[in-house]
């Protein structure tokens, strides 16, 4: 939008362009899903269940029916036989339990926020009261809130007719798959072998648009608008769940506020509003409040983890043994028992491990339905294996990175395959390490660090290391098959060159903030040598973009980017060949530079936008050729790319009041070639602020009763501006292997190595008390009560400390109570 | 239904309406002035902050009916014949803003916190954004555009400039001039 001047030979591919997307975006021209009216639309409101675990004995909705403006009520009864269950895509084992997972509940509700009625009415103000009239009789059953009660057989169950709450257990071993040794044996032979458990606790996604869907069913196709991350998946899915052709309905994901994995799902509201317009024959358009969020969107993490390492005096690691327990919640979403597993993947993260267990057992309880959440897997395997090489590191009375370097894979030693037997294609932690050391400070900030403790100053300076990789670039298909994954990982693209040169990129990912249209823009742009603003990228319409597998998992730049790049490649070729004919020369003899094809030793050529008009004409083409520059490509990756990094922490403990800040982060992220820096920076900064959030600040919270009761934003705390330090940042750039522009992925780092940074720094400063962890949100209260009761730190309030993020400790806890 | 008049963007509208509605439903819902968002229903995003005589109100806590005879501006009067506010070109150069969902909010009460503090420095800015949540950003590129835009505001541009009313106020950045809104078409 801001005319640069630039030199027109400037690459694109590392330029900090400033985002086409902004200018709607900052002048309010936008298009959410719930901008949007139709005639004749209805709206639609959803009645929730109150309690965790009940049957529904009665529901009474004669009242309802009759309130002002009511078009429709609708129970679980009615739908029963026509809503299908709720789809899971990834059965972990054969053996998985999945229980019936209703969009409207039919006999029992499993969790507090469960739909159980829906009414359609003029206004949606309308719709809401008449949810206030709707009876229904709710017959109290044991409610399932603990993880580790659960997963045992003497547990009340949350599904009677599964027999059990263990819904799957999922097991990797180096010995077996022939990757690795024996972790048993390596834990007998241990000279030094540490213990720990870790929770993860459970998180909202919290992404700041409230989810919406829109349903026209007065076309020949339903059309369907929703404010999702995965257009394509929910079309496919819909069709099955409902069993609505596939090629009847089409999926609008309009501008989309934000995800991180909490709009990777495919929903009962997006079913719920789908059977309602069907029924009424009108379109019929859902808005959740924010409360509805808090309690029915998916929830990310919740894990408990058992860890075992061995290691030698030297601080060799020789094994790593993983024990997970991960709440489900209620139902299995869509991906939801695969999220451990892609962390199962990672544990071994940067390192050289001789032997590696994992086993992890998926468990339901009577809470809010977990998925992913941004990294989902990975951030806590990282944080787990970085706040034990932390534990090593004191256990050995050693510096943290010096432990980190004695078992990392050197740059020299890639491709590495790892002990849960994936290939690493390329990376340099010595040189993340070293500039973050170097920007950081590391010296100085111990040097502090000793003067603070030798005068026993109240407040305490910790430093926090943590080094990463991820597995991004989601994924070669042949992978997730072998993973029970319920598709591919492949990407789509189609580059096409209209008459007038200007260029039309179609992409299968589905952007909602990352900034595509401006990357793919300036990828597609310097393949082509046509100008970054004549480049259109056009996403998140199941009819203009009819293929596509959307965004998550940091995969787009590398599987949906380098999509874009081989289309982009196959116009070349497709042009040359016209070129060549109407030059009159062989193909061979054209150089392709600039956007111009040059006869080689000659002054003669042609530009792309010459060959796209003559192409368009098709007055005189080659024979067999068609009369377009169109082509496109359908990108299946051959390996996972590994973004890495090294991220530093200096955080102030106040041992009086307990309260925690984050006085320096330093990160330095190896994100492979960098399209636009401006773009990757803002993804590293978002990051950073979701994993700090999760040390410090977050937690989703049940009553006994199982209600939720951080179920606003006044009290789940997503972090404000005050909260948050100035991050300092830098890059390496080492190019993955696997794909032609060697590119990585970026969208989880921050999130991935953030949490353990911080949380290291806080037992760090910490240690001297005889505090060997504080579990995560490290609130005032629970960092004040790891101080006053040492070494019962991991005991502390099951409940949260979350609440108090910028609050005054010492004004809400005078006395240290759990709330 | 009690019968209210009010100025938004520089138009006057005159509606009946319920005494319930909130001020950011009266504007999307009767106006279709859908620039202004809801983020939640507890007034602690501040994604609909508007401003109501030159002062930043969160939109969700103001019954329409208080907005009775006072003035509304939104994100969308910010930008006029198609050239950006000194504020909204910062948040672009800046990439102070990701999904864009809360950035009318963030914006419009980045304009009150310079028209209350001209000069901020970085932990005034944070402190004068508390109430206004951005999950993708983490901040850091919000606070630096609004530094940028403070240098690029004159000082005096308060609350007098954003009146889109008949007497238009003279707009205070010289780059207003030559900033085009385009969305990277050329």
């Amino acid at each position: 939008m801001t005319a640069t001047p630039v030199s027109p030979s400037e690459p694109e591919i590392g330029r900090a362009r400033r985002r086409k997307e902004d200018a709607r975006l900052v002048t309010g021209r936008t298009r959410w899903t719930d901008n949007m009216s139709l005639p004749g639309m209805v709206h639609l409101a959803v009645l929730r269940s109150p309690v965790a675990h009940a049957r529904i004995s009665a529901v009474d909705t004669t009242e309802a029916r009759r309130m002002p403006g009511v078009h429709e009520v609708v129970t679980g009864a009615d739908l029963a036989e026509r809503q299908g269950s709720m789809p899971c895509a990834w059965p972990v084992t054969p053996d998985m339990k999945t229980p019936y997972a209703p969009a409207l509940a039919v006999e029992e509700v499993h969790f507090a926020g469960e739909a159980v009625a829906m009414v359609a009415a003029r206004s949606a103000a309308e719709a809401r009261d008449a949810l206030d009239a709707i009876d229904v009789d709710y017959e109290d059953r044991e409610v399932v809130l603990d993880i580790e009660a659960a997963a045992r057989d003497d547990s009340p169950l949350v599904h009677e007719e599964l027999g059990t709450n263990r819904s799957a257990t999922w097991t990797f071993d180096s010995a077996e798959a022939g990757t690795g040794g024996d972790v048993e044996q390596a834990l007998r032979d241990a000279e030094i072998r540490l213990d720990r458990t870790f929770r993860q606790q459970r998180l909202i996604p919290a992404f700041m648009e409230p989810r919406s869907v829109l349903v026209d069913p007065t076309g020949e196709q339903y059309t369907v608008w929703s404010s999702t991350q995965v257009p394509h998946i929910l079309r496919t899915m819909m069709a099955m769940t409902l069993g609505v052709g596939e090629h009847k309905i089409r999926v609008i994901a309009p501008d989309v506020g934000g995800g991180f994995g909490g709009k990777l799902q495919v929903t009962p509201e997006e079913m719920l509003t789908f059977l309602m317009a069907e029924r009424l024959g009108r379109p019929v358009k859902w808005t959740e409040s924010r409360s509805e969020t808090m309690v029915s969107g998916h929830h990310g993490r919740d894990q408990v983890q058992r860890l075992s390492l061995a290691a030698r005096a030297d601080g060799t690691v020789t094994g790593l043994k993983v024990d997970l327990l991960a709440d489900m919640g209620a139902y299995l979403r869509l991906i939801a028992p695969g999220i451990p597993v892609l962390g199962a993947l990672m544990f071994n993260a940067i390192y050289k491990f001789d032997s590696y267990r994992f086993t992890c057992t998926n468990v339901f309880t009577t809470k809010t339905p977990t998925d992913a959440y941004r990294g989902a897997g990975r951030p806590e395997a990282t944080f787990a294996i970085e706040r034990m090489m932390d534990e090593l590191a004191a256990e050995l009375d050693m510096d943290p990175l010096e432990v980190r370097r004695r078992n990392w894979i050197n740059h020299d030693e890639f491709p590495f395959d790892t002990v849960a037997g994936l290939t690493y294609d390329s990376g340099n932690y010595e040189a993340a390490t070293d500039r973050a050391v170097e920007m950081f400070g590391y010296q100085q900030l111990r040097d502090e660090q000793l003067r603070r403790r030798q005068r026993g100053d109240t407040v305490q300076l910790g430093i926090g290391v943590s080094t990463f990789t991820e597995m991004c670039g989601l994924a070669p298909s042949r992978v997730f098959g072998s993973l029970s994954y319920g598709a591919g990982g492949w990407e789509h693209s189609q580059v096409r060159v209209l008459p007038t040169g200007k260029v039309e990129v179609v992409t299968g990912t589905s952007p909602h903030g990352q900034g595509h249209v401006t990357a793919w823009s300036q990828l597609v742009a310097d393949r082509l040598g046509v100008p970054f603003e004549d480049v259109e990228v056009l996403h998140g319409d199941t009819q203009s973009s009819p293929r596509g597998l959307d965004t998550y998992g940091s995969r787009s730049l590398a599987v949906g980017g380098v999509a874009a790049v081989r289309a982009a490649d196959r116009v070349i070729d497709k042009a040359r060949s016209i070129a060549a004919h109407l030059l009159e020369c062989s193909e061979q003899d054209l150089d392709f530079s600039a956007g111009r094809f040059s006869v080689r030793g000659t002054d003669r050529g042609m530009e792309l936008t010459e060959v796209a008009l003559a192409a368009f004409t098709a007055h005189d083409l080659p024979e067999g050729v068609e009369p377009n520059l169109d082509a496109e490509v359908s990108h299946d990756p051959e390996n996972f790319s590994f973004p890495h990094g090294t991220h530093l922490c200096a955080a102030e403990v106040d041992t009086e009041t307990g309260r925690v800040r984050i006085r320096s982060y330093v990160c330095v992220d190896d994100v492979g070639t960098v399209v636009n820096p401006l773009v990757v920076e803002g993804q590293v900064h978002g990051g950073l602020a979701q994993g700090i959030a999760q040390a410090l600040y977050e937690e989703a919270v049940h009553d006994e009763d199982g209600t939720l009761t951080t179920a606003t934003l006044a009290d789940y705390l997503v972090p404000s501006a005050v909260d948050l330090p100035e991050f300092h940042t830098d890059r390496t750039e080492t190019e993955a292997t696997s794909n032609p522009i060697g590119v990585k992925g970026v969208g989880e780092a921050g999130t991935i190595a953030s949490t353990p940074a911080v949380v290291n720094a806080v037992v760090d400063a910490l240690r001297p008390y005889g505090v060997t962890d504080v579990r995560m949100p490290c609130s005032p209260q629970r960092v004040w009560r790891a101080l006053s009761g040492a070494r019962a730190s991991s005991a502390t309030a099951a409940e949260s400390g979350g609440g108090l993020g910028s609050v005054d400790p010492d004004q809400a806890f005078p006395t240290g109570g759990d709330r | 239904m009690p019968r209210i008049t009010v100025d938004v963007d520089g138009t006057t509208y005159t509606d009946d309406v319920s005494p319930r509605t909130l001020l950011v439903q009266y504007l999307r819902e009767q106006l279709g002035k859908v620039g202004t968002v809801v983020g939640c229903d507890t007034s602690n995003c501040g994604a609909c902050t508007v401003h109501l005589d030159g002062q930043s109100v969160k939109s969700c806590s103001v019954l329409a009916v208080q907005a009775d005879g006072h003035e509304v501006t939104t994100i969308e009067a910010l930008a006029r014949d198609g050239r950006l506010h000194p504020v909204q070109r910062a948040f672009h150069d800046n990439h102070a803003l990701q999904c864009g969902f809360c950035t009318p909010g963030m914006i419009m009460q980045a304009l009150d916190l310079l028209a209350e503090d001209p000069e901020p420095d970085d932990e005034r800015i944070r402190e004068g954004l508390e109430g206004n949540l951005c999950r993708c950003t983490g901040y850091q590129n919000i606070v630096r555009a609004v530094r940028e835009a403070s240098r690029q505001m004159r000082p005096g541009a308060g609350p007098a400039m954003e009146h889109s009313g008949r007497t238009p106020a003279p707009r205070a950045s010289t780059e207003q001039a030559d900033t085009r809104v385009t969305g990277g078409q050329s």
